[in-house]
């Protein structure tokens, strides 16, 4: 379910990078001089950095560090 | 002459960097340690030098300069997108081949595609393509020193000499210093980068005025207002390009670097920070290519736009060639390095032009991971290795890197196009067509070397078809694109001001899925690796 949710959320993400409603306007103004069309994108790179930690924190593939430590203590064994 | 004499301590400071501090006793050198920096690369090395990496002059020049013809668009077209897509394919694809390589010793991802599909020729066929692909992502490095160099030291260093020298620098840091001296040079400039984008972004902001005026007073001229918006580009264009950072984790040089690692674990501040990182560097430099419009005292600025208001206004009647001509003189790599001129005092603008150099040098790793691919994928593969011993091997890396840095300046020398599109449509289109390779390789028992070859074999094919299409058919004026195929009613082939679209799209879309689904069609109807090859791969 964890991993479902977390594809939801990439796909979402993915789909939100294209805010055509900001398309043609250059208002209103963040903090007097960011179009509303760049704010919105530096948020999304934000975003995208938090969706990165969740993906880290529960979807992050430890079963390859566990292959590579069992495959250098064999290695280490048979020495 | 002051900012150029400080980029020249600059460039002495990274070679210093790169060849001595952290080279190693004669006689102990093996290609692991030469190419990969023996796999021990630490967490804070391991993320600045993989972002530095890809940072390049595109980044910081093409992308200033992009935002200057085409105004904020630029941000969402490339650095957004890829602050999603490359962290999420460093998580998926990156730290898979870390695995790997640890476990199974592989260098380069064609000694790994090799393995897990049993083909020799084959992996030389993807190495070739590869490296075609590489050399244009090395020019752009020369190119923009050249034009970095130049503009900083107000014309008195000439662009060849420029490029010389920056070519010259990255050349010996990498003969020398192989990954290790790579990594921390990188690093150094990456970091250097990070804290003078920022103190630029101020001192242009208060020498302008304030961005709100700026910004005011381009809204108040309409041909300028619309650069705060993305009505310039469509829709459809725009989710195009979300698929050109799947070439990231494509180049040989970052898949190598991911290679590096100590531990996995060193994976998990890079995916997190990278999009945090792409936003601290490209944001400060979109902004500030949007707003040097608004810089109409400086005569330089005002020629680009000149140049582009002709284009827009005339250039329906012109020859092609005085349109490309035009073009390029619109062309605004060099807007960033202006803005430093016109507003920074002498010594910070050198210090600033230094930070700029640190993101255009990146070609470094380039350079490194061809040198790698060469002497890994051919040398040893045919045998060298065997027959010569790993000394040998490491000395023809570096013959290696010598000659194709002097190629890559003679390309320099004579490309005409402007940074930013060369950029994207050979190298990051080609690359982007490539991923299905790892994806399949990766995710998919039932990939065979069959569906790897018709994948290669299509995308080399698909940039050749781009670069004669875009050569045979001049580019028409800023404005409606020039019909060339259409089916139906529907517009299949355009030639557009900027490149090609197919049905809309950039030709990197197409590509793309052209190149999943001949991997797919081409494996099912193609026999498979022996099991125990595949166990390898999917052992969990």
């Amino acid at each position: 379910m964890k991993r479902i949710l977390l594809v939801v959320a990439v796909v979402a993400l993915y789909a939100l990078h294209q805010d055509f409603w900001f398309w043609r306007t250059a208002h209103p103004l963040v903090f007097g001089f960011v179009p509303i069309g760049l704010f919105y994108q530096a948020c999304f790179s934000m975003a995208a950095s938090l969706l990165m930690w969740l993906l880290v924190k529960f979807a992050w593939p430890s079963h390859l560090e566990r292959e590579i430590e069992q495959s250098e203590s064999e290695g280490e064994r048979a020495q | 002459m002051i900012p150029a004499i400080v980029v020249f301590i600059y460039l002495a400071v990274v070679l210093y960097i790169g060849i001595f501090a952290f080279r190693r006793a004669k006689g102990k050198e093996k290609a692991e340690d030469y190419f990969l920096a023996s796999r021990s690369l630490g967490p804070f090395v391991f993320l600045f030098s993989l972002f530095g990496t890809n940072m390049t002059a595109f980044a910081i020049l093409g992308s200033s300069g992009h935002a200057f013809s085409n105004g904020i668009v630029t941000f969402g077209l490339m650095a957004s997108s890829s602050g999603l897509v490359i962290p999420l394919t460093i998580f998926l694809i990156g730290t898979r081949v870390w695995a790997l390589g640890k476990k199974y010793g592989f260098m380069t991802p064609v000694q790994m595609f090799r393995d897990r599909w049993e083909c020799g020729h084959i992996g030389t066929v993807i190495f070739v393509v590869q490296a075609v692909l590489l050399v244009p992502y090395i020019v752009i490095g020369i190119m923009g020193g050249g034009t970095t160099l130049n503009t900083i030291s107000g014309g008195m260093v000439p662009y060849w000499f420029g490029g010389a020298i920056v070519a010259m620098v990255v050349m010996s840091y990498v003969f020398f210093g192989g990954m290790r001296g790579t990594a921390w040079v990188n690093t150094f400039q990456t970091v250097l980068f990070l804290i003078f984008g920022a103190v630029a972004l101020v001192v242009i902001g208060v020498g302008m005025g304030g961005f709100r005026n700026a910004a005011q007073s381009m809204l108040a001229a309409p041909a300028l207002a619309r650069l705060l918006t993305r009505e310039q580009i469509s829709p459809l264009y725009f989710f195009s390009y979300t698929f050109i950072p799947l070439s990231a984790i494509a180049f040989p040089h970052i898949l190598i670097f991911c290679l590096t690692a100590r531990k996995m674990n060193q994976f998990k501040k890079t995916v997190i920070f990278y999009p945090l990182c792409i936003l601290a560097i490209w944001l400060p430099c979109v902004f500030l290519g949007v707003m040097a419009n608004r810089v109409t005292d400086m005569p330089q600025i005002r020629a680009k736009q000149e140049a582009r208001r002709v284009l827009a206004t005339q250039g329906k009647t012109m020859t092609p060639e005085a349109r490309d001509d035009l073009r390029e003189k619109a062309a605004g790599d060099d807007v960033i390095m202006l803005l430093l001129q016109r507003y920074a005092p002498l010594l910070l603008a050198g210090l600033l032009g230094a930070g700029i150099m640190a993101a255009v040098m990146a070609s470094d790793s380039q350079i490194l991971a061809l040198s790698t691919m060469f002497t890994e994928d051919v040398f040893a593969f045919y045998g060298g290795k065997r027959r010569f011993g790993e000394a040998v091997q490491v000395q023809t890396g570096r013959v290696f890197i010598v000659l194709i840095t002097m190629f890559a300046y003679a390309v320099a020398l004579r490309a005409p196009e402007t940074i930013f599109e060369l950029a994207i449509q050979y190298a990051f289109s080609g690359y982007a067509a490539l991923s299905p390779l790892l994806v399949a390789a990766l995710f998919w028992r039932g990939s065979t070397k069959w569906g790897a070859l018709a994948t290669t074999v299509w995308t080399a094919l698909a940039v050749v078809a781009v670069a004669v299409f875009q050569h045979t058919v001049p580019a028409p004026a800023p404005g409606p694109a020039t019909l060339i195929w259409s089916l139906g009613g529907t517009e299949v082939l355009s030639r557009t001001p900027g490149g090609t679209a197919v049905l809309g799209f950039m030709p990197v879309v197409p590509m793309v899925i052209v190149s999943a689904l001949l991997m797919f069609i081409v494996s099912l109807v193609t026999s498979k690796p022996k099991q125990t090859t595949i166990a390898k791969y999917f052992s969990s």
